[in-house]
């Protein structure tokens, strides 16, 4: 059996909202092994943050789990309370958030929000040993262990989110969550981070869950690829299957809409339509407006998650538009 | 690309009034139902409500069942009660005061003028405050240096003791008291407000694509920064009155108004005669300052739920 | 291609901000945000601005449409009396000016005045312009709001634009920026900030229009991919200076500074087969604050010497076939 660090089961998560539930999470499986790196890629609002906090168990007030499993290293931690997630948290598995680098408090130095985060999750550490832990962490996500004393505005964007790294890493987890690290970095700011990021992955043998909607950085640092649309896993499978054979409809016109600088200059795929309000998802299968194969079957029903070939998980009735 | 022609449906002028009449009631309808999830705003819109309607019942009761020579709030006098003031009686439900006049018909009439004044004074506020503040934001510079230093100097000096210098040289009705407190207001503190939100409506992109446009200084002023500095000056608005109001109250209880009546005048009335401090003539003191700390309370009420409307950030999902 | 007319030509364009500075003393420290930038853009083509943030992209914008005014150098403009410097516009002249140069901003939440109409939004333009009598203006507006696929117009013109979501709010912004027929047209990154199954839509769409409407586009952009498909030719720039400019796929295939070499050689692939060149410039832009006068580019370069010390930065020169460089080491 393969040693998986995290497993999810038919997670399906509500926001309540003044006109109604979000469904942003709806009936999500995805399974991470140990070292591995699977990249969580879909558009704006699809849900991927809502997935990545789930699996902490780091929700706002409005939010609830209503269905599903979240097995981490073995323990479902959907029904556990505060006070025993705070063992997981962290230590086993831990987040770097959506835009953390704008969220470091100003006024203290990084050393101290990274003390405090230590304090509360290992405690009985020692401050002397706190602080050479932090200097091992800052160099081993690329910055001067000299700098931990500064405050976040002394930092670039690309060392405050390192310095954001290096705080997720701090209490040793299993499995880091990452989402959209880089984006709002430049390119080749994000160049160096995507490398520090990759080759800390490969060194520790954490597990990684990757999130970004930018396609061309999933590529680089995912070993395999699950692609969201509104709320539901839509294809999971291996990175290079995601890319050369997808069979997903929705997959297969997001890599053709992707621009890329080398090779050919091919023509854009242009895919019609928005994607939907969460608040009143479409019936059927979410794509079906979209959706150059769209049957009347696809209005009628959602096609279930499943293995369509050896590891290549797809909810689809067509896939890779074939007509059945 | 999908651009099948459907032949545009013509927009006529009629139909464009139409839509926008729908538009802004849409607007509204859509902000009550923020404005109504608050208690705090609906409690200070009831009370406002009742002392809408008692301002307006004054004039009808003193026509209909009120006999003017005894009820009259400034010049009415009851022969058939003994000593004044009185304690609440079936022909007087508040009493009467020192001089044996009606105090409920007081506090009905003197409503009236209020509100008036706290609509006056607002109003003058609103309209200079929200000019001011959008051509300082907008230009900055020396305008903007001159606009602020005058709002620094008529913060330094208070209301109050202007108002009391003012009156020494000048009998102060209600009007002119509104005016004043609106010029203070409209060129004090609440300029500077308005002037700050106008530098974060002024660095918009969509300030800068009216300029593309070709929009003039003016033309960006009116149509773009005045509007979107309106909310806000709204909610101002609401805390004007209530400073008008209470401003007004202590100055007519130091007899420094030349108003006929007035909340506060009834408090002053009462002082003047001695009964300020004394538990049995209650009735003389506390529906004035009851109505004060009403009305007041209620427009700052209105005030603080209007925020929620206005400040999107302050709102509950 | 080469012997087009020539519709905006920049010479010697700088913007210095202040840093610092109070109301009544100068200021001695400056962000040279455009120094020096000499560009010639022909009509009818599209010329892709690509850099890192902080480059001076917008600030270039926003002096070609006189939204900043230079601290040195002229952009002129070709009108039908011949070109003419756009700092010297005054007035009614202005005000004209604003027909024939128009600008798309990045973010489609900020630009358009939440209290307006779609339908106000996009008649803006010829409002304060007094174009058209009233029919004729909303007939335009119609039109417009149809051709950038927001069918049927009836249905959207009194909507605010909050009730659009972003991909639509942006092709309002397009619908704006078009609706006075002008000839040249400054988009700000209009995609950055759209998805991808929606940001190709738009992009086809900005083409299609330029093409139908006669426009010619400086297209700025962060992402060199989308640069690709956005223009004909691609100018590089770095710290205020424009440092590489060809054509598209010449720039793209054959990079001649080192700095667009390691630009590309950043760019994220998306292709999990594909082994990138790995990037060989160390640390990330600075500020351009009172620079030395050497190559801009000399921290971070791989190949600088005591040369690119010693002089002044190196003049964008041609290389052959339109294909600018400006360093002394290619
Ligand atoms: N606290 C909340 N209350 C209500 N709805 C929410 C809340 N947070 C997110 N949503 C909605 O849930 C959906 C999914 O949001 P989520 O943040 O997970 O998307 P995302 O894929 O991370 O998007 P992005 O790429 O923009 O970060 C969106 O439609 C969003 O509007
Ligand atoms: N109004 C201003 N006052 C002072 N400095 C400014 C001003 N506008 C821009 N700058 C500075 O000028 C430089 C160029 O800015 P500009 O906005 O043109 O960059 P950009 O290439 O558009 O970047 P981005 O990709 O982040 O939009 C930056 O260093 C910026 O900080
Ligand atoms: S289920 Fe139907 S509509 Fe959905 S993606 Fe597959 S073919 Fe398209
Ligand atoms: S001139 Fe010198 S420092 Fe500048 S880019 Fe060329 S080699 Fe590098
Ligand atoms: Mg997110
Ligand atoms: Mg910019």
């Amino acid at each position: 059996m393969a040693d998986y660090v995290l497993e999810v089961k038919n997670l399906t998560m509500h926001y309540r909202t003044r006109k109604g539930p979000v469904y942003a999470v709806d009936d999500v499986s995805l399974s991470v092994q140990r070292g591995e790196s699977v990249g969580l890629v879909g558009e704006s609002g699809c849900g991927k943050t809502s997935i990545a906090l789930s699996l902490m168990k780091l929700l706002p007030d409005n939010a609830e789990i209503k269905n599903g499993e979240v097995f981490i290293n073995g323990t479902d931690i959907v029904p556990l309370s505060e006070k025993e997630l705070r063992e997981v948290r962290w230590r086993q598995i831990s987040m770097v958030f959506q835009a953390a680098m704008n969220s470091l408090n100003p006024v203290y130095t990084v050393e101290d929000q990274i003390k405090e985060a230590m304090h509360y999750h290992l405690p009985g550490m020692s401050d002397e040993e706190m602080g050479q832990k932090i200097d091992g962490l800052f160099r081993m996500a690329g910055l001067d262990p000299a700098m931990k004393s500064q405050y976040p505005h002394q930092y670039s964007g690309g060392m405050r989110q390192r310095a954001v790294i290096a705080m997720a890493l701090s209490c040793d987890p299993d499995i880091i969550i990452a989402d959209e690290p880089t984006t709002a970095l430049d390119v080749i700011v994000q160049d160096g981070l995507l490398k520090k990021i990759h080759e800390l992955q490969q060194r520790l043998n954490m597990a990684m869950i990757y999130i970004s909607h930018d396609i061309a950085v999933i590529a680089e640092v995912s070993d395999k690829v699950g692609v969201m649309y509104a709320g539901k896993m839509v294809e999971f499978s291996t990175t290079v299957n995601i890319f050369h054979h997808p069979l997903h409809p929705y997959t297969m016109a997001l890599m053709s809409a992707f621009p890329s600088i080398v090779g050919e200059k091919t023509e854009l795929v242009i895919l019609p339509g928005e994607p939907p309000d969460l608040l009143a998802p479409p019936s059927g299968c979410r794509f079906h407006p979209r959706c150059p194969y769209a049957t009347s079957i696809c209005k009628e029903k959602a096609p279930e998650f499943r293995e369509y070939a050896d590891g290549h998980f797809v909810a689809c009735w067509h896939p890779g538009g074939e007509q059945s | 690309m999908t651009s099948v022609a459907v032949r545009p449906i013509k927009v006529t002028r009629a139909a464009l009034w139409r839509m926008r009449l729908q538009l802004s009631w849409r607007g509204l309808k859509t902000n009550w139902a923020l404005f109504t999830e608050n208690p705090i705003g609906l409690i200070g819109l009831g009370i406002i409500v009742f002392f809408g309607l008692l301002a307006l019942l004054h004039p009808i009761l003193m026509h209909t069942v009120w006999s003017p020579n005894i009820y009259d709030p400034v010049s009415g006098f009851d022969m058939q009660v003994p000593m004044s003031p009185s304690p609440p009686s079936p022909r007087h439900l508040l009493g009467t005061d020192p001089l044996g006049r009606d105090v409920l018909s007081q506090l009905m009439y003197s409503t009236r003028y209020e509100f008036g004044l706290g609509i006056l004074s607002a109003l003058i506020t609103v309209i200079i405050a929200t000019t001011v503040g959008a051509f300082s934001a907008y230009y900055g510079g020396i305008i903007d240096m001159f606009f602020m230093r005058l709002a620094d100097l008529v913060i330094m000096v208070p209301l109050i003791p202007i108002l009391i210098v003012l009156a020494a040289f000048n009998p102060v009705g209600m009007i002119e008291l509104g005016i004043v407190i609106g010029l203070l207001s409209g060129f004090g503190g609440t300029t500077i407000v308005i002037k700050s939100q106008g530098l974060a409506v002024k660095v918009k992109p969509y300030i800068e694509a009216a300029r593309i446009a070709g929009g003039g200084d003016f033309h960006i002023i009116f149509s773009h920064m005045v509007p979107n500095l309106m909310p806000l000056s709204l909610l101002y608005m609401m805390f004007v009155v209530t400073s008008a109001i209470f401003s007004e109250a202590v100055l007519s209880f130091f007899g420094l108004t030349q108003i006929k009546m007035s909340w506060g005048l009834m408090i002053n009335t009462t002082q003047v005669f001695g009964y300020l401090l004394r538990f049995d003539t209650w009735y003389l003191l506390i529906p004035a300052s009851l109505a004060i700390t009403l009305l007041c309370a209620a427009f700052y009420f209105v005030g603080r739920a209007l925020d929620e409307v206005v400040n999107p950030r302050l709102r509950r999902r | 291609m080469t012997n087009k007319e020539v519709l905006v030509d920049i010479k010697h364009l700088s913007k210095l901000f202040p840093m610092g500075s109070g109301m009544f003393q100068r200021s001695k420290v400056f962000v040279y945000a455009v120094s020096d930038v000499n560009l010639q853009i022909r009509k009818g083509e599209s010329v892709g601005l690509v850099g890192e943030s902080g480059c001076g992209k917008t600030t270039t914008g926003k002096l070609l449409t006189r939204l900043l005014n230079p601290t040195s150098g002229s952009v002129d403009f070709q009108t039908e009396n011949g070109p003419v410097d756009i700092a010297s516009l005054r007035g009614k002249a202005m005000k004209k000016f604003r027909r024939h140069v128009q600008m798309i901003f990045q973010d489609p939440y900020e630009s358009m005045n939440p209290r307006l109409t779609i339908n106000d939004t996009v008649a803006e333009p010829l409002n304060v312009q007094g174009i058209g009598s009233l029919v004729e203006r909303e007939d335009r507006v119609v039109q417009l709001l149809e051709s950038v696929g927001l069918t049927p117009a009836s249905s959207f013109l009194f909507r605010y634009p909050h009730e659009l979501s972003g991909g639509q709010r942006q092709r309002v912004a397009i619908a704006r920026a078009l609706v006075v027929g002008p000839d040249f047209v400054v988009a700000d990154e209009p995609t950055s900030m759209l998805d991808v199954s929606v940001r190709t839509s738009v992009m086809q769409l900005m083409e299609d229009l330029g093409e139908k409407f006669g426009v010619t586009y400086l297209y700025i952009t962060h992402d060199i991919a989308v640069a690709r498909y956005m223009s004909d030719r691609l100018a590089v720039m770095y710290l205020g200076k424009i440092v590489e400019l060809g054509d598209t796929e010449e720039v793209l295939h054959h990079p001649l500074h080192p700095y667009t070499k390691a630009l590309l050689s950043a760019v994220p692939v998306p292709d999990p087969l594909h082994q990138r060149e790995p990037v060989v410039i160390k640390g990330q832009v600075s500020k351009p604050i009172n620079p030395l006068p050497r190559c801009r580019f000399y921290e971070r370069c791989p190949l600088a010497d005591k040369f690119c010390e010693t002089h002044d930065h190196p003049p964008l020169e041609d290389q052959g076939a339109g294909h600018y460089v400006a360093c002394y080491h290619i």
